[in-house]
């Protein structure tokens, strides 16, 4: 294996994040919050120094395979998070190490679940720094990477390959690095307009500027304790929206980008992506009925609880732990569909279960015609066997991990109902679950072992499970692999 | 630039190497869907995986916003329909067509089908062959300024006026407006200063015009007589265009090949070979055929082992050249290892051709590349610029530009004249300037200069 390149690789992240931590010691100056704006400092000046110094030596072997970038990109994500814990805890904000980590995690895997159990008594620079995670995270931190490398031969591919969210990375143009930077223009242009929307809307700034960052990486940490409870229904329902236009393929904004808005409606995915949500928020508006005064509240948080839950963003407006248990239930379910592949969401991803789907269609169909030939289709093109292979490995290795970490984190003994919505929301990046991990509870009471867990169910809901299986196979380490 | 390359076999892989380093987009289109993955993973590129005969994979690939369209399949048929599929777009179309009756009417289908390039890869390599053979003393020759500068390349042997000599006191050789540019050493390269003492054995490369060649030759005591006779062993597309050439350039030829129906065909074809039907890999045969009394072996089977076999046992007997094709790209270094005495690789030949072709479309924009050679197992390039004239280094004298290390300016070609560039030389608009260079990755001719 190339450790060398490797190596540099994480240096070039560290360099991104140590870059990126300027912009809280910013906030931190706004609010006249020196001790921890002089921490967060110092911390953004050593990554650069290390970044910077690290990656002046190029290597000479630069060249990687698949298996250094599953490794690169698995490494740099517990390398960001390791970073990004140390500032919580020097500030003393989140003393314990276990729980920084827990946090940051959740903040880069666009998770937004929370250890803390008052949200509001963080510093704005820490509050700042948590959100920017979730917006850094969404579209990932190599991808930004990739923007700035000095990109010569088509390896980045394989970064690119293993950071992505989905089952296959279809390039937009043909270099990686242009890519990269469309992928980064079209996230930014939604944020931007999110922000500008939600301003004009009467929200502060600094609420605006974390909740659309929230919103754009799906990841769903809130500053107030009451989640979106207390903003006006006009601004939940910009929130609602922007969090199922995150939830979208941004090849379909990138096929409107270049005027093939017929192949962006055409896209199957996220046709059912949309037929989804329609459905459950029609369900659950009228199961939740009683509960609210009058109908356009209902489906008001219908639509922002499905819209939040289905992309993985998880904010909430109300507390779903009190809605009756058919809505309940669609929204457990919805977690595991997960948004669209090429989007900011985790989750299984709508396209595979497409793909699932209509693999389980022809194979009822073969049963009942054993000598009828017919093909799975997606889009009009025939899903290869090998697509469909990774489809079920995916969908394996999967529910492996889940149920793994379900058993260890019952050890705690909380509620079942608490423990399965705890790993569901972690491996799917959600952030609140059920119970005693419900939208207004949090994930504090759990103990270490339980903590460390989820913080890896979450990294490998992220990076989509296989680069941290490597990590964990000892054949990866052997010398002559 | 935005190319598009129909076909992933060899050349077309050759071709995206070169082009993705040289920072042009590239999506490459075939049929083979785990070759494209791969090619699109190896290198920075986009792959469409689909039949590049049907017009909407191009379309995908494309097509309408891109400047080139290259074929380069297996199939003539395909990589003609590819380009006719075309017609209509704005792009350039560049097919390889191999088929000797295709050939032979490729003026109809630049006309008719608008294909801005035909080019067959067997023919450009016996085209190549032909030039070592008219100049054997140079294990290699390269052409700038469309053939108006040469890059020669020589192994100085025992006897040799150079061998222990520093470059500056070579006198006898500056009447002829020659300058040693690269110098091959066991492994290493050098770019030579004037105190660089030049030893035996080392493959010395300069640049000269075309013209006073031979005299430099002569001068170093190097016999440049053209080949007068010469055997080819193996007579598939490429042996078959260059006993066509040879007899056209009144060489004496004789050929042998293992297939008798082909060798009946030769026959008739080319009345004035000499065909010989056997196993040209059969030593007995070669001495029965008096393979020491030739001026040249010609090692051109359709298997790159057995050329280079019969090309080391040649080596020994033969009086002036031995040339060997070889097919295989990979395996650069370690046939340069074997001290053959020239290579010839039609694929690359083509594929240099090719890019030859879209470096000089690109060149529109800048100062680019216009040709590129690179020697000793890549390491070494002799580039070919054209000053684009709105270029910063127009007008700034040689001795106050700060190069970097390892480059050197090797030779200026303006209005058909070649000037060897002293201090106070400068730039002008248009002119060719040729430098060589150990330090890799030039795109402009402003990349020489340490910023």
């Amino acid at each position: 294996m190339n450790y060398r390149m490797v190596s540099y690789i994480l240096l070039w992240v560290v360099k991104v994040e140590g870059l990126f931590l300027f912009l809280p010691v910013l906030i931190g100056l706004i609010y006249r919050e020196y001790q921890q704006t002089v921490i967060f400092l110092i911390c953004a000046v050593i990554y650069c120094a290390i970044g910077f110094i690290g990656t002046h030596f190029k290597p000479k072997n630069t060249r990687i395979f698949q298996k250094e970038g599953f490794v690169a990109v698995a490494l740099s994500w517990i390398v960001i998070s390791i970073f990004g814990a140390l500032p919580f805890v020097i500030t003393k904000e989140i003393p314990n190490f276990i729980d920084a980590l827990f946090e940051i995690v959740s903040g880069f895997t666009t998770t937004g679940s929370s250890i803390l159990t008052d949200v509001e008594a963080l510093s704005h620079v820490c509050l700042f720094w948590r959100s920017f995670s979730h917006w850094l995270g969404g579209m990932g931190v190599l991808v930004f990477a990739l923007m700035l490398f000095p990109a010569k031969d088509g390896s980045h591919m394989y970064l690119m390959r293993a950071e992505s969210p989905g089952p296959d990375v279809s390039k937009f143009v043909p270099r990686v690095k242009d890519t990269a930077i469309i992928l980064y223009k079209i996230y930014l242009v939604l944020t931007i307009a999110e922000i500008l929307i939600l301003l004009f809307s009467g929200m502060h700034w600094f609420d605006t500027l974390c909740i659309s960052m929230g919103t754009a990486g799906t990841g769903g940490f809130s500053i107030l304790a009451t989640g979106c409870a207390t903003y006006t229904a006009v601004q939940q329902w910009v929130i609602t929206i922007f969090m199922i236009l995150f939830g979208v393929n941004f090849s379909f904004y990138y096929f409107i980008l270049c005027k093939k808005a017929g192949l962006a409606l055409k896209m199957e995915e996220v046709r059912a992506y949309i037929g989804i949500i329609i459905a459950a928020v029609a369900v659950i508006s009228v199961n939740i009925l009683s509960i609210y005064d009058n109908i356009g509240e209902a489906v008001r948080h219908a639509a922002f609880q499905v819209g939040s839950i289905i992309t993985t963003t998880g904010y909430a407006t109300t507390d779903f732990n009190l809605w009756p248990a058919l809505s309940k239930t669609i929204l457990v379910v919805l977690m595991f569909i997960g948004a669209c592949a090429g989007s900011t969401g985790g989750g299984l991803k709508v396209s595979r279960i497409v793909i699932m789907m209509r693999t389980v269609k022809r194979e009822i169909y073969r049963t009942i015609n054993p000598r009828r030939v017919k093909t799975v289709q997606m889009d009009g093109k025939t899903v290869s066997d090998a697509q469909r292979h990774s489809v079920s490995v995916y969908i394996s290795a999967y529910f492996l991990v889940f149920f793994i970490s379900f058993i260890v984190v019952s050890i705690d003994g909380f509620s079942m109902e608490s423990n399965f919505t705890a790993v569901a929301s972690a491996i799917n990046n959600i952030g609140p679950g059920l119970d005693m991990v419900g939208p207004m509870g949090s994930f504090a009471a759990y103990g270490a072992i339980s903590k460390l867990v989820l913080t890896f169910d979450m990294l490998a809901g992220r990076l989509e499970i296989l680069p941290m299986l490597i990590l964990l196979s000892p054949s990866l380490w052997k010398r002559r692999a | 630039m935005q190319i598009v390359i129909v076909g992933c076999g060899k050349v077309g892989r050759y071709l995206v190497r070169e082009l993705s380093e040289e920072n042009h987009d590239i999506t490459i289109v075939d049929l083979d869907s785990d070759s494209v993955r791969n090619t699109a993973l190896e290198y920075d590129v986009m792959g469409v995986e689909g039949n590049g005969t049907s017009y909407t994979t191009l379309e995908e690939a494309g097509i309408k916003t891109a400047d080139i369209l290259i074929a380069v399949t297996q199939s003539d048929e395909v990589n003609l329909l590819c380009c006719f599929m075309v017609k209509k777009e704005k792009c350039k179309t560049i097919a390889r067509v191999r088929n000797p009756i295709y050939s032979a009417e490729s003026e109809i289908f630049k006309q008719e089908l608008g294909i801005s390039m035909i080019i067959n890869p067997e023919r450009e390599g016996a085209a190549e062959m032909l030039r070592l053979l008219q100049f054997p003393s140079a294990v290699d020759i390269g052409s700038f300024a469309k053939g108006k500068i040469d890059l020669l390349s020589f192994r100085v042997n025992k006897n040799s006026i150079l061998a222990g000599r520093k470059v500056k006191d070579l006198t006898e050789l500056q009447k002829y407006q020659m300058l040693i540019c690269i110098v091959e050493r066991g492994k290493e390269v050098y770019i030579p200063n004037g105190d660089f003492v030049i030893e035996e054995s080392d493959i010395v490369s300069f640049i000269a015009h075309p013209g006073n060649a031979s005299r430099i030759f002569r001068e170093l005591g190097i016999f440049t007589n053209a080949v007068k006779s010469a055997i080819i062993i193996g007579m598939g597309q490429t042996g078959y265009y260059l006993a066509e050439m040879m007899i056209e350039a009144g060489m004496k030829v004789k050929v042998i090949d293992i297939d008798k129906k082909r060798c009946e065909e030769i026959a008739m074809d080319i009345p004035g070979a000499d065909v010989i039907y056997g196993d040209g890999s059969d030593v007995k045969l070669l001495d029965e055929e008096h393979i020491e009394m030739m001026d040249a072996c010609i090692c051109s089977t359709n298997i790159d082992e057995e050329n280079i076999i019969i090309s080391l046992y040649a080596r020994e007997k033969v009086r002036k050249k031995v040339v060997t094709k070889i097919s295989h790209l990979e395996f650069n270094n370690v046939i340069q290892s074997l001290n053959l005495d020239s290579v010839v690789n039609p694929k690359e030949t083509t594929a240099e051709s090719i890019l030859l072709y879209v470096r000089a479309m690109s060149n529109t924009t800048g100062s680019n590349v216009q040709t590129l050679y690179r020697l000793k197992d890549d390491s070494v390039e002799a580039i070919e610029f054209i000053v684009h004239k709105e270029s910063e280094l127009i007008g700034i004298q040689l001795k106050d530009m700060k190069l970097k290390d390892g480059v050197l300016i090797a030779g200026i070609m303006r209005n058909d004249k070649l000037i060897i560039p002293g201090g106070t030389d400068s730039f002008e608009a248009d002119d060719s300037v040729v430098i060589a260079t150990i330090n890799k990755g030039f795109l402009k001719l402003e990349d020489i200069l340490e910023r």
